[in-house]
């Protein structure tokens, strides 16, 4: 009796699944088989293996990877000392917020904020420099993403870093390890699952950032996701757009099962 | 533990100064009488009086709380009903394949939720507007609600089902007695996450919003796109304070349920 309804509680949860994960994937794939005037073809995909695609594709992956690991970079320290201060949940509550803020504003902030009048190049004066342009630059692109990013790194890293006993690293320093062995031996092999979910979350979202490239980056670095989104809102092509698509959900695939583990972050939109 | 060194502490404050920057850049000059994001000329209230006149403005902010709080309830109704749907199946391949599937979504590039979703709403024939974006952010909150929900549900003691069939409570009454107050948590976290969710949202509801109907994250995008606004400015303003007002208050609320919660075991 009790399973009976408890089965009737799954039906519109199934329905969702049906409908809203299951159904989109197979209309992208069955789209990315459809040329422009709904023939099927395996043009597309021809198409995806010439060089300005393969090129894009590569560009693409190169940027994320800098984005990710500057991310990095600058959010494993950050955690570490996190953990350290006294009101630690107080302070990552703090970290947190900025990335409550809406995304599109932050990023109109730097609109602003590197604009040839703005505060970096009023910095750059006093120095006795002129004033650059700095907007629609591959170095403003990569810096406003990190930016973006850096919160949705520190958690996993702070999760798995505070769930660290500490006593391992009490036994690893009596046991005469230094700082920095402690460090490489202990502390970072028990944290790699941490940094793995929070490369997951940065690396898969900045391959398809694309209103970070429109705003800041002006048409400069084009990543897979402004790739999809020129083709089904501004080319009309979504066969092509969703062959991008199709190959985006692989790679995503692929770099899941490299960091893959039970942990999951946060999204970033 | 070892104290923080001075050169920690350097660095952190660093951190939290490149963070806030920027946030409290737009904030500062919302106040500008100046046109623009350079030069601070004198105090003014113009730019939230210009947010507070512009009609269109507000229906958008109208729509856009709208579809927040719409979303975030049926997220929260599906999503809780299909945590305790799973838990209740047995057959541990089944369960994994409903536990991935749930988060497709979460792991998704906004971008493919977004064009995959466009194409489902033209193949069906949902006219792009507030009905497709409020499905849209109904489909893509429904696995972090499941998420939410499910460690409750796991954790909770099926004894104290048993002792409630034994004192002769009936289906509905462990549900809306047992079940659903200990999970309560859960799901209100859930509800939280979800309205955050689709107040945040940009790319997938740029892709399925019609010309007639826009969220706040869509405009401020066309309005960035056309340059610098102070009333944009002003946006960041409102919108910064209602996001710290909230998250102190969820702050409060949640140490004062999880104090609870402990007083309780």
């Amino acid at each position: 009796m009790q399973t009976k309804t408890s089965k009737s509680a799954l039906f519109p949860y199934v329905l969702w699944i049906a409908l809203f994960v299951i159904a989109p994937i197979a209309l992208v794939v069955y789209y990315s088989l459809l040329d422009l005037h709904g023939n099927f073809t395996l043009d597309n995909y021809k198409a995806f293996f010439t060089s300005v695609y393969l090129k894009m594709t590569l560009s693409s992956f190169w940027y994320a990877f800098l984005i990710t690991f500057f991310t990095l970079l600058i959010s494993y320290p950050t955690a570490y000392f996190l953990t350290k201060t006294k009101h630690k949940q107080l302070w990552l509550l703090l970290i947190i917020i900025p990335s409550w803020i809406n995304l599109l504003l932050k990023t109109y902030a730097f609109i602003g904020i590197f604009g040839l009048y703005g505060p970096i190049n009023a910095f750059i004066e006093v120095f006795g420099f002129d004033p650059q342009q700095m907007l629609f630059t591959d170095l403003s692109f990569v810096f406003v993403s990190v930016y973006i990013f850096i919160p949705f790194m520190i958690l996993p890293i702070f999760n798995s870093l505070d769930r660290l006993n500490p006593t391992l690293i009490y036994a690893a320093r009596d046991l005469g390890a230094s700082a920095i062995t402690t460090f490489r031996r202990v502390v970072l092999p028990l944290t790699l699952d941490g940094v793995k979910s929070g490369i997951q979350v940065v690396f898969i979202p900045a391959l398809s950032l694309f209103m970070i490239t429109r705003l800041i980056a002006g048409n400069r670095v084009i990543t897979l996701g402004t790739a999809i989104e020129q083709q089904f809102l501004v080319t009309q092509n979504w066969g092509m757009g969703s062959t991008i698509a199709v190959f985006l959900i692989l790679f995503m695939v692929i770099i899941m099962l490299i960091t893959g583990q039970k942990d999951k972050g946060g999204r970033v939109r | 533990m070892t104290k923080l060194s001075t050169s920690a502490k350097v660095y952190l404050a660093m951190v939290f100064i490149v963070l806030y920057a920027p946030i409290l850049y737009l904030v500062f000059y919302s106040f500008n009488s100046g046109g623009s994001m350079n030069n601070f000329e004198s105090f003014t209230l113009e730019h939230y009086k210009a947010v507070f006149e512009d009609s269109r403005l507000l229906v958008i902010l109208i729509n856009t709380v709208i579809v927040a709080l719409l979303s975030a309830l049926i997220s929260t109704i599906i999503g809780t009903l299909g945590a305790i749907g799973i838990v209740t199946v047995k057959d541990a391949k089944m369960r994994n394949t409903l536990l991935s599937l749930n988060n497709v979504l979460i792991v998704s590039p906004d971008v493919i939720i977004g064009a995959s979703f466009l194409i489902l709403f033209t193949m069906v024939g949902i006219k792009l507007g507030f009905a497709s974006v409020l499905l849209a952010h109904v489909a893509f909150s429904v696995p972090i609600v499941v998420l939410m929900v499910l460690p409750k549900l796991l954790e909770m003691n099926k004894s104290l089902i048993d002792a409630a069939l034994d004192l002769g409570a009936t289906k509905k009454d462990i549900m809306m007695r047992v079940i659903l107050p200990y999970i309560q948590p859960g799901i209100f976290a859930g509800f939280f996450l979800a309205l955050t969710y689709s107040l945040d949202d940009f790319a997938v509801t740029f892709f399925v919003t019609g010309n007639g109907f826009s969220t706040l994250s869509v405009e401020i995008y066309s309005m960035a796109r056309a340059g610098i606004s102070l009333t944009v400015n002003a946006i960041s303003g409102l919108v910064f304070f209602v996001t710290v007002f909230v998250v102190i208050g969820y702050y409060f609320i949640t140490s004062r349920a999880s104090k609870r919660t402990e007083g309780q075991q």
